[in-house]
């Protein structure tokens, strides 16, 4: 007798969630290649930009780990890496914000969408801290001039006791290792909210009519 | 390039120029992608005239 895969007369957790993301994630919706008329417009690219810097920002990271400070400060390979580091982190913030323009002017919390809404606003500040982290580790003046001024700073929220900014091992740490992985996770799942609950459909003005018949008759 | 950023300073407000420059082009760009249109895409009266 052949067993099935998908028989729902398994209790197991794992048949459970296999049937959740049948239900909840369909592969039309996780790899669409039809959208609606409405993703035809040059705001939707902001979201996709943020995605290819990141892309960047990660690989051009990887090198730098790779090879260390005396590298990226010294070689000129090294300095085209960390330059580039540094300015698809440029990119990646200034669409991240354009993105969220664009979906703050377009209501996209409506209809069911608030948690890839609040998961975009969690990525928002977790990368805060990733930059900030990323310019305390540069090895260079820049970045003790920033560490002995935000000392006092972060000292004042009451976290400076596990988040010293002068120690740049823990900085560094998290910097290549807890803040990247966070940040990527938060984006999987945002990508994949979008794709649950699909594109937000534009805000539709209700146009009495009354006034609808009077703008005919001019 | 070697030196600090020139600041303006307008009554409480005080933004370096090259941070004021930059908002200045992420406002430009964001009304460019409301106006510009879409390559490839016909919006639904262009279809509906099209028949």
């Amino acid at each position: 007798m052949k067993a099935s895969v998908g028989s729902d007369s398994s209790g197991s957790w794992t048949a459970a969630t296999r049937r959740q993301l049948e239900r909840r994630l369909p592969w039309e919706n996780l790899l669409p290649d039809r959208q609606p008329f409405w993703v035809g417009s040059w705001v939707y690219v902001f979201g996709v930009v943020t995605i290819a810097a990141l892309i960047w920002v990660v690989l051009s990271g990887v090198v730098l780990a790779a090879f260390g400070p005396q590298w990226w400060h010294l070689s000129s390979v090294g300095r085209f890496f960390n330059s580039l580091h540094f300015w698809s982190v440029q990119v990646f913030f200034v669409f991240m914000v354009l993105h969220l323009w664009g979906q703050y002017f377009m209501a996209s919390w409506r209809e069911g969408r608030a948690p890839t809404w609040m998961i975009g606003v969690v990525t928002f500040a977790v990368s805060i801290v990733a930059a900030f982290t990323g310019y305390l580790s540069q090895q260079n003046f820049a970045a003790q001039y920033i560490a002995i001024n935000a000392k006092d700073a972060v000292n004042s929220t009451g976290i400076g006791g596990f988040f010293n900014v002068l120690n740049f091992g823990q900085m560094y740490g998290l910097h290549v290792m807890l803040l990247p992985i966070a940040v990527t996770l938060l984006v999987v799942l945002h990508i994949i909210q979008v794709r649950m609950k699909g594109v937000v459909p534009p805000i539709v003005q209700e146009v009495k009519p009354a006034v609808t018949s009077d703008l005919r008759k001019k | 390039m070697d030196q600090p950023a020139g600041y303006l300073h307008w009554g409480f407000i005080l933004i370096s120029w090259p941070n004021l420059l930059l908002i200045g082009l992420m406002l430009v760009l964001f009304g460019l992608a409301l106006i510009l249109p879409f390559p490839g895409h016909n919006s639904v009266s262009e279809k509906e005239k099209r028949g």
